[in-house]
C-alpha cells in the first residue's frame, strides 16, 4: 500500500513541472486572454466585465469575418498542397534513396529551415517580383511577353507557407513510413495487389497518422502565421493574425484582439476534433 | 580540511576577481528609452553615451498603442524616454506617463516655427514633450518610370494610367489625410461625416494598388521595381536610397500632403528624470537633430534648424532643405482622430483592404 502511494507520488513529482509548465504558460494565459476578449475598451480605458460586444462586433463586421474566411481558406489551400508535395517526397527519401543517403537526402530537404523565417520570405518576394527569377525565366522562355504579377498576391503568400510546410511534413511523414514494415507491402502484392492498390489499400491507411500529425501542424501554425501574409501577400487581404496586430498597433484594442484570437483558437479545436481519431493522443 | 580551505579560499578569490570585473559595468548608469527605430543608429547614440559615461538601452515599438501597452506592462521606472507621434502626445499625458519638461532647456526657438507644435505638446501651458523630427506622407517614385509632371497631381497617382504599379504605405491615418487632401478636405476638419466621401477615394486607391506595404516592404517594392509609386511615402522612404537608385524620389503634389511629426519626452515614473532630460536636450541639438535627421532607419527633417550648419550639403538636398518652407506650408498635420472616429478611420481602411 505504502509502495503504491510512494508510486502515485513519484509519478507525481515526475508530471509536476510539465503541468506546472502547462498550467502558467497555456491555461493562466488562454484565461486571461478570454477575460480580455470579455473586456470592452471605454475611450482608451480598459473596462474588465463579462460583456459580449467584442464578439458581437465580430459578427457585424465583414471586414472581420472576412478575414476569417480568407485565413481558413488560404491554411487548408497551404495543407493540402503542403501534404501533396510532401508524401512523393518523403516516399522517395524512404523507399528509393539508398539508405546511407537517406540522411543526407533528409538534411536537404530541411536545409531552408536553417534560414530566417523572415528572411526567407523576403527571399520569396524577390524571386516572385516583376522583375525577380521567375518573371524573368518566363518572359526569357517567350512564355509571356511581360511581368505577371505573383508577389503580393495569395498565390505568393501560399508559396511561401508550402516552401515551408513541406519540409516538416516531409519529416513527419518520413517517420512514418520508414516504420512501416515492407513484409506488408509484399504480403500485399501476394495477394494480387497491383503497386496503385498496394498504396491506396495497405500504405496509405497505415500512414494516415503520420500525414494527419504533420497535416494538423500545419493547419495550426499556419492558420496563426503573421509573417508570411504580411510580407508576401502584401495585405491584398487580411488573415485574422494581421486584423489582430492593426488592432493592437495604434488604438491598443486588446479585448476586441483577444476575442479574435479565441476565434482562431476555436477554428484549431475544430481542426483538432477533425484530425483526432487519427492524431491518436491516447498513446501518450 | 587544508584542500578544503584551499578551494574556499580559491573560490573567495574567484569571486572577489568577479566583483571586481563587474564592478565598472554595474556602476555605469543605464537610460530605458522606449523609440522608433531611427534612435537606434549607434551614430546617434554613442557620442550621448560616451559624454555622459552611460548605456542607453533601447527598444523600438511600432504604433503608440503598442508602446502604451509596453509601459502599461513595466514596472514604474522601468523606462526613462518616450519618442512618440507627434498627435499622440496627448494620450500620453492624459494617461500621466509624460513628466513636465522645463522650456527654458529646450531650443524651440530655433526649431521651424510650424513643427514646434505647442498645441500638441503641452497642456494648461506646461510642456510634456518636444518635436524633434517631421516629414511628409505624399508621393514617392521611380523618376524613371513615372512622370514627374503626373506626381504633381495626387489624383493622378492613382489614375488608369498607374494601374498595378503602385504600393500604398500601410498606415490609415496618413493615407486617410492624403484621400481627405485629395478630395477637398482638411485633414483637421476630418469628421465621421467626410468618411463616405475619403472612403471612395480610398477604394480608387486600393483598386490600383499592387501592395499595401510597410515601410521595409514599400522600400523594397519601389527599389527592386515591383511598383514605380508608393502613395504615402516621402523622404522617409526614398533618402536612405539616394546614392544607389537617385531616380527614387518624391514631390508635395499641388494639393499639398501630409506632415508627420514625433516627439521626445520624460517618462513620469523616471528614477532618471535629469539624465532623460539630458537626453531630450542631445536629440535636440543641432548635432543630435542632424545625427537624427539622417539615421539609418529612416532620414526625416531636423526640428531644429540649426541641424542645417551641422547637415553637409548633400545631406540637405537629399531632404530638400531649401524647400521646406513651400513645403511645410503647403503641407497640413496628418489627421488626429479623437478615438471614436479613429475606430471608424480604421475600420473603413479594413474594410477597404478586404475589398
Amino acid at each position: 500500500m505504502r509502495n503504491a502511494a510512494r508510486q502515485t507520488l513519484r509519478g507525481w513529482g515526475f508530471t509536476a513541472p510539465a503541468l506546472l509548465w502547462t498550467l502558467a504558460f497555456f491555461i493562466v494565459p488562454f484565461l486571461v486572454m478570454g477575460a480580455m476578449s470579455l473586456a470592452t475598451l471605454d475611450g482608451r480605458t480598459l473596462v474588465w466585465g463579462i460583456r459580449f460586444d467584442n464578439y458581437a462586433e465580430l459578427a457585424g463586421k465583414a471586414y472581420l469575418w472576412r478575414a476569417v474566411v480568407i485565413s481558413v481558406e488560404i491554411t487548408l489551400t497551404v495543407t493540402i498542397v503542403s501534404v501533396l508535395l510532401a508524401y512523393p517526397l518523403a516516399w522517395i527519401i524512404a523507399f528509393r534513396v539508398p539508405q546511407r543517403w537517406q540522411r543526407l537526402a533528409l538534411l536537404l530537404a530541411i536545409l531552408p529551415f536553417w534560414t530566417s523565417y523572415v528572411v526567407r520570405s523576403y527571399a520569396w518576394l524577390l524571386v516572385l517580383a516583376r522583375e525577380g527569377v521567375v518573371n524573368q525565366t518566363l518572359m526569357g522562355l517567350g512564355i509571356t511577353s511581360e511581368p505577371i504579377t505573383i508577389a503580393n498576391t495569395r498565390f505568393a503568400t501560399v508559396t511561401g507557407f508550402v516552401h515551408f510546410f513541406v519540409m516538416l511534413l516531409t519529416l513527419t511523414i518520413y517517420a512514418n513510413l520508414i516504420q512501416l514494415s515492407p513484409n506488408y507491402r509484399r504480403a500485399a502484392m501476394d495477394l494480387g495487389a497491383n503497386a496503385f492498390q498496394t498504396f491506396v489499400h495497405v500504405v496509405l491507411p497505415l500512414t494516415l497518422p503520420g500525414i494527419i500529425t504533420g497535416a494538423f501542424l500545419t493547419f495550426v501554425l499556419c492558420i496563426g502565421d503573421y509573417v508570411t501574409p504580411q510580407i508576401l501577400g502584401g495585405n491584398t487581404e487580411l488573415t485574422v493574425p494581421q486584423v489582430i496586430m492593426v488592432q493592437l498597433g495604434r488604438r491598443a484594442d486588446f479585448p476586441l484582439a483577444a476575442a479574435l484570437a479565441i476565434v482562431l483558437m476555436g477554428i484549431v479545436t475544430l481542426a483538432y476534433l477533425a484530425c483526432a481519431r487519427w492524431l491518436r493522443l491516447d498513446r501518450l | 580540511m587544508n584542500g578544503t580551505v584551499s578551494k574556499l579560499r580559491i573560490a573567495l578569490l574567484g569571486t572577489a576577481a568577479l566583483g571586481l570585473l563587474a564592478a565598472p559595468a554595474m556602476a555605469e548608469e543605464e537610460l530605458n528609452a522606449l523609440v522608433w527605430c531611427d534612435h537606434t543608429d549607434a551614430a546617434l547614440i554613442e557620442p550621448f553615451e560616451n559624454e555622459h559615461g552611460v548605456k542607453v538601452n533601447l527598444r523600438e515599438y511600432e504604433g503608440t498603442g503598442a508602446a502604451l501597452a509596453i509601459l502599461e506592462q513595466s514596472r514604474p521606472g522601468d523606462w526613462d524616454v518616450l519618442v512618440i507621434d507627434g498627435i499622440d502626445v496627448f494620450r500620453a499625458v492624459e494617461s500621466g506617463l509624460l513628466a513636465p519638461l522645463p522650456d527654458d532647456a529646450l531650443p524651440t526657438a530655433d526649431f521651424f516655427p510650424e513643427v514646434v507644435m505647442a498645441e500638441n505638446n503641452t497642456k494648461d501651458g506646461v510642456t510634456y514633450a518636444v518635436t524633434e523630427k517631421f516629414g511628409y506622407n505624399t508621393i514617392s517614385y521611380n523618376s524613371d518610370k513615372v512622370d514627374a509632371a503626373d506626381m504633381e497631381d495626387l489624383s493622378a497617382a492613382w489614375s488608369e494610367k498607374y494601374d498595378g504599379r503602385i504600393s500604398i504605405y500601410d498606415y490609415y491615418l496618413p493615407v486617410m489625410g492624403l484621400a481627405a487632401i485629395a478630395d477637398g478636405i482638411k485633414t483637421g476638419d476630418i469628421t465621421a461625416d467626410s468618411l463616405p466621401k475619403i472612403g471612395t477615394v480610398l477604394g480608387d486607391m486600393r483598386a490600383r494598388a499592387a501592395s499595401v506595404a510597410g515601410v521595409v516592404a514599400a522600400q523594397t517594392a519601389l527599389a527592386t521595381g515591383e511598383v514605380d509609386i508608393v502613395v504615402g511615402g516621402g523622404e522617409w522612404l526614398t533618402a536612405v536610397l539616394a546614392e544607389e537608385q537617385p531616380e527614387l524620389t518624391w514631390t508635395i503634389p499641388k494639393q499639398g500632403a501630409v506632415r508627420w511629426s514625433q516627439s521626445i519626452g520624460v517618462l513620469t515614473d523616471s528614477e532618471k528624470k535629469d539624465l532623460a532630460l539630458e537626453f531630450v536636450k542631445y536629440i535636440v541639438s543641432p548635432e543630435g537633430q542632424a545625427r537624427l535627421a539622417t539615421s539609418a532607419c529612416f532620414w526625416g527633417m531636423p526640428a531644429n534648424a540649426k541641424a542645417g550648419s551641422v547637415l553637409t550639403d548633400a545631406q540637405k538636398k537629399v531632404l530638400r532643405w531649401d524647400d521646406q518652407p513651400d513645403y511645410l506650408a503647403r503641407t497640413q498635420l496628418y489627421p488626429a482622430p479623437d478615438t471614436d472616429l479613429d475606430g471608424e478611420m480604421q475600420d473603413l481602411w479594413l474594410e477597404t483592404l478586404q475589398q
